[in-house]
């Protein structure tokens, strides 16, 4: 994506326009005119994210190598990488020393995989069925859509209600079905909490997932499904002959949307099982060493370390599908 | 019936049967948080499809509780002012970004997906300061200010792409009337952006009602927060008795506009999505 082959491109008809060495001066002049407001029009924007973006950012690096803490950001000194790493008195401190971290590191992608894994699944099957033609369609797309726009603080309530152990409707129907005999400690317990954390999850995010892939499927073109049909190729095998190939780029970015997302989960598994250990994520992590335990410097080292994880999983994903995102491409 | 017939008849059944079990999946959980919702405190925990009896007084409790209606209040204020900010600034950036050539636009449309990506919780302490800084800890501006790095990055990328749809032909007539680039956006785009403007700014809308990382963080008393923290919070005396009626019934009310939203305006939620992820 050189900028330059774009240039010529563009100017090409305004170029061939420009007869006369008047008008075409008259032309680069306009373009000049053109790319210095750009730059004023851009600049609002750059300026907000600057603001509260990219300085916070570099802050937050800085202070990960201080001893800040929330009730007096500005007395902070620089202690080196004593909140990473630090040896001392026989002991190792700092994030990377801390169990509960890297508890919550496991924790954040065992979630993000899983989660992404079966969203990815039944999205697929719930873009196929709205792909079809039936009465109601409108309807049910509708229905839909509905898990994607409740906050997520809201479906972490109404799901923790439904998974309430004494009262939860879910363990009364597992119950009267006769799959599970006592009543499960859904968000309590330390083998179904991270279940319960990747249902709400699942439930939440399968519409949007469902929705891209639809986008893809309704742009394939409709003649190799009817000559599929015509050789009486069964419709399992067009799908995975077919289908999957073609809406694979799709499927990729929605696949890398989620899962940037999921590396930094933290509204459902705070609000439906606050700071266990068992289902602690790294934002969960790094936000209660910053704000519960006041401790910016330390919780700060957790986030730049979080923040490096995302960076290098999104750097692996880009140089891996180079060829999908195609910047500026038109 | 022959093999064949029944193999199609099975075929719509199944069909059928599956759509059933998608709308139930979908619907079911906020159906049952009304039904709770509408409960006498005495029912709550009979566990039942239809409540065999109810009123309104889960909606009277928290409707009487000065700091939700303020949590509301504050709620709407937040999310218009950051879909306002999100399109003024968009609407300007895109223009520069979807309908100008000039070097160093791809570096900053790079930059704008990676803010995109960006962890809320990487900047938590650095925004922490910038806010203390700007003495709008505990007051919703705070949370306007903060929640353009996520609506910010979105609306700007969405409305280039459907910036650059427009055809060429449009402004060069602009141009060659000696149209300045101002008044092209005013005159020429901004009257055929109106539906991608509406689209973004519904998202934007959406995104900043939901927000909860940032709200509960940058606000501290009851009067400044927002719902979703307000909900998070709403709580009884321990963990083993929350109040689960007057919570359906908060978690009801703030997801009841957002239920008409995507119902009116769910092609735009659609094209809208998807322009952000597909094109991008």
């Amino acid at each position: 994506m050189s900028s330059s082959s774009h240039h010529s491109h563009q100017n090409a008809p305004l170029g061939a326009r420009s007869a006369t060495p008047a008008r075409r001066q008259r032309g680069t002049k306009v373009r000049r005119q053109r790319v210095k407001a750009a730059w004023l029009f851009l600049a609002p924007m750059l300026i907000a994210l600057t603001l509260v973006a990219g300085w916070p950012l570099l802050r937050t690096f800085f202070l990960s190598f201080t001893d800040a803490s929330l009730s007096d950001l500005g007395a902070a000194n620089l202690i080196g990488f004593e909140n990473y790493l630090v040896y001392d008195n026989g002991r190792w401190f700092g994030v990377l020393a801390d169990p509960v971290w890297w508890q919550s590191v496991w924790n954040t992608v065992y979630f993000s995989v899983v989660s992404v894994s079966l969203e990815v699944v039944f999205g697929v099957i719930v873009a196929l069925i709205l792909n079809a033609e039936f009465k109601g369609r409108v309807i049910v797309r509708a229905a839909v859509l509905i898990p994607w726009a409740i906050p997520t603080i809201v479906s972490a309530q109404m799901w923790a209600w439904m998974l309430n152990d004494q009262f939860g409707i879910i363990n009364h129907l597992l119950m009267v079905v006769g799959i599970i005999d006592n009543p499960i400690a859904w968000t309590a317990s330390a083998t179904y909490s991270m279940w319960a954390v990747i249902m709400v999850d699942v439930w939440k995010t399968i519409p949007f997932v469902a929705l891209l892939v639809l986008a893809a499927l309704q742009m394939l073109p409709k003649d190799c499904y009817e000559a599929a049909e015509v050789d009486g190729i069964h419709p399992v095998r067009v799908f995975f002959k077919v289908t999957l190939p073609l809406i694979t780029p799709a499927l990729m970015v929605a696949v890398i949307f989620r899962l940037l997302d999921a590396l930094r989960v933290f509204d459902v598994i705070y609000v439906l099982t606050s700071n266990s250990t068992s289902t602690m994520s790294m934002s969960v992590y790094a936000r209660q060493q910053l704000v519960e335990f006041q401790d910016v410097g330390y919780g700060s080292a957790a986030s730049t370390l979080l923040f490096l994880i995302i960076a290098l999983a999104t750097v692996a994903y880009l140089y891996i599908g180079r060829k999908q995102i195609q910047l500026g491409g038109d | 019936m022959n093999s064949r017939q029944f193999a199609k008849i099975a075929k719509r059944v199944g069909f059928w049967a599956l759509i059933a079990v998608i709308m139930v999946y979908a619907v079911f959980p906020f159906y049952y948080a009304v039904i709770t919702s509408v409960k006498p405190s005495s029912d709550l925990f009979r566990v039942e499809l239809w409540p065999s009896t109810w009123n309104l007084d889960n909606y009277a409790q928290i409707f009487s509780q000065s700091s939700f209606v303020r949590a509301i209040f504050n709620s709407i204020i937040v999310a218009f002012s950051v879909v306002f900010i999100a399109l003024l600034l968009g609407i300007t950036a895109s223009y520069a970004l979807g309908r100008v050539r000039f070097r160093g636009r791809s570096t900053v449309l790079l930059v704008i997906l990676g803010v995109s990506m960006f962890p809320q919780v990487a900047v938590l302490s650095g925004l922490f300061e910038v806010i203390r800084a700007l003495n709008l800890y505990n007051n919703p501006a705070g949370l306007i200010l903060s929640y353009t790095i996520f609506t910010l990055p979105f609306t700007v990328w969405v409305l280039t792409t459907f910036m650059k749809q427009l055809p060429m032909e449009l402004e060069e007539a602009a141009i060659m009337d000696g149209a300045t680039p101002w008044v092209t956006i005013t005159k020429v785009f901004l009257p055929l952006m109106w539906p991608a403007m509406a689209t973004t700014g519904l998202l934007a809308f959406i995104a900043a009602w939901n927000e909860f990382l940032f709200a509960l963080t940058f606000t501290l008393t009851d009067t400044q927060r927002t719902v979703p923290v307000a909900i998070a919070l709403l709580s009884g005396g321990s963990a083993y008795e929350l109040p689960w009626g007057p919570i359906m019934a908060a978690s009801v009310v703030v997801t009841v506009p957002l239920v008409i939203l995507v119902i009116i305006f769910q092609r735009r939620i659609v094209s809208g999505l998807t322009a952000g992820a597909v094109k991008g």
